[in-house]
């Protein structure tokens, strides 16, 4: 198994003009993932942001809630129209005491094709190897940490429910 | 990414998504090796119920055991790769949530 690497490939039933502006548009971008963005997505730019909880799910957005206003930073590698978008950028830098700049970046790449009905969106993510095994540790017990609330709060929904004493 | 090796990562994936068995992985990349006792009083689930998580977590190959004395003590099979494939685990989640909140926004 590659540690260097995730791939994921979406069906997605939406034109794919539709998709394109949801991952090429910064406002549109930024409505799903979580993130209020400055300026457009330029090729070989920076683009800058905040975090913001996410409008396209209220659960996932109470999760995001104490993230809000976290600085939020891309670097635009490739923007071919209707085709491929990627960018360069510090996995889950969700520590607001480190300084991640010096650090080497992931490339995320979207990259889009016809299906029949919709639309096929491949997602990768690479360069994992050379994230530092201590921020990796850091982001394991981060999200340990969310797991651990989840789990009392469904704890503490089925007790009230009654139906676990 | 082959299939082949695709298919083998599916016992690590299965293995880390779980709340407990990730909570285990986690003490152990930082604190391992410690015996069973521990990890069931960190865990807060019963010997039965930590015992069954960990033999799923041996059988993923993310981590092993050795008899010492009257306890089993459990370790981090190499800690890096574990460390590694665990953190990749966690991207990964992330992107299957992020995606879907792409599809509720576009379908």
């Amino acid at each position: 198994m590659s540690s260097d690497q995730i791939e994921k490939k979406i069906f997605l039933k939406a034109p794919r003009e539709r998709v394109w502006h949801a991952i090429s548009d910064p406002s549109h971008y930024g409505a799903w993932f979580g993130v209020e963005i400055d300026g457009p997505f330029v090729a070989g730019k920076e683009a800058t942001g905040r975090i913001v909880p996410t409008q396209a799910d209220a659960e996932v957005a109470r999760l995001q809630e104490p993230y809000r206003g976290m600085p939020w930073h891309i670097v635009v590698d490739r923007l071919e129209p209707m085709t491929l978008f990627s960018f360069r950028w510090h996995p889950y830098a969700i520590d607001p005491n480190r300084d991640y700049s010096k650090e080497p970046m992931t490339l995320v790449t979207f990259a889009l094709a016809d299906a029949e009905g919709g639309t096929l969106l491949t997602v990768t993510e690479s360069g994992f190897d050379q994230i530092p095994p201590d921020r990796r540790a850091k982001a394991i017990e981060a999200n340990n940490g969310g797991w651990a609330h989840q789990t009392r709060l469904i704890d503490k929904y089925l007790h009230l429910q009654g139906l676990v004493s | 990414m082959h299939a082949t090796q695709l298919t083998k990562a599916v016992p690590i994936f299965a293995a880390l998504g779980d709340p407990v068995r990730l909570a285990i992985v986690a003490r152990l990349c930082s604190d391992g090796p410690l015996p069973t006792i521990t990890l069931k009083d960190q865990t807060g689930v019963s010997r039965q119920g930590v015992s069954k998580h960990l033999r799923l977590l041996q059988q993923s190959g993310l981590v092993r055991s050795a008899r010492e004395g009257r306890d089993r003590v459990w370790r981090i099979e190499t800690r890096r790769i574990a460390q590694a494939r665990t953190y990749l685990a966690l991207m990964s989640a992330q992107w299957d949530a992020r995606l879907e909140r792409l599809r509720s926004f576009v379908e």
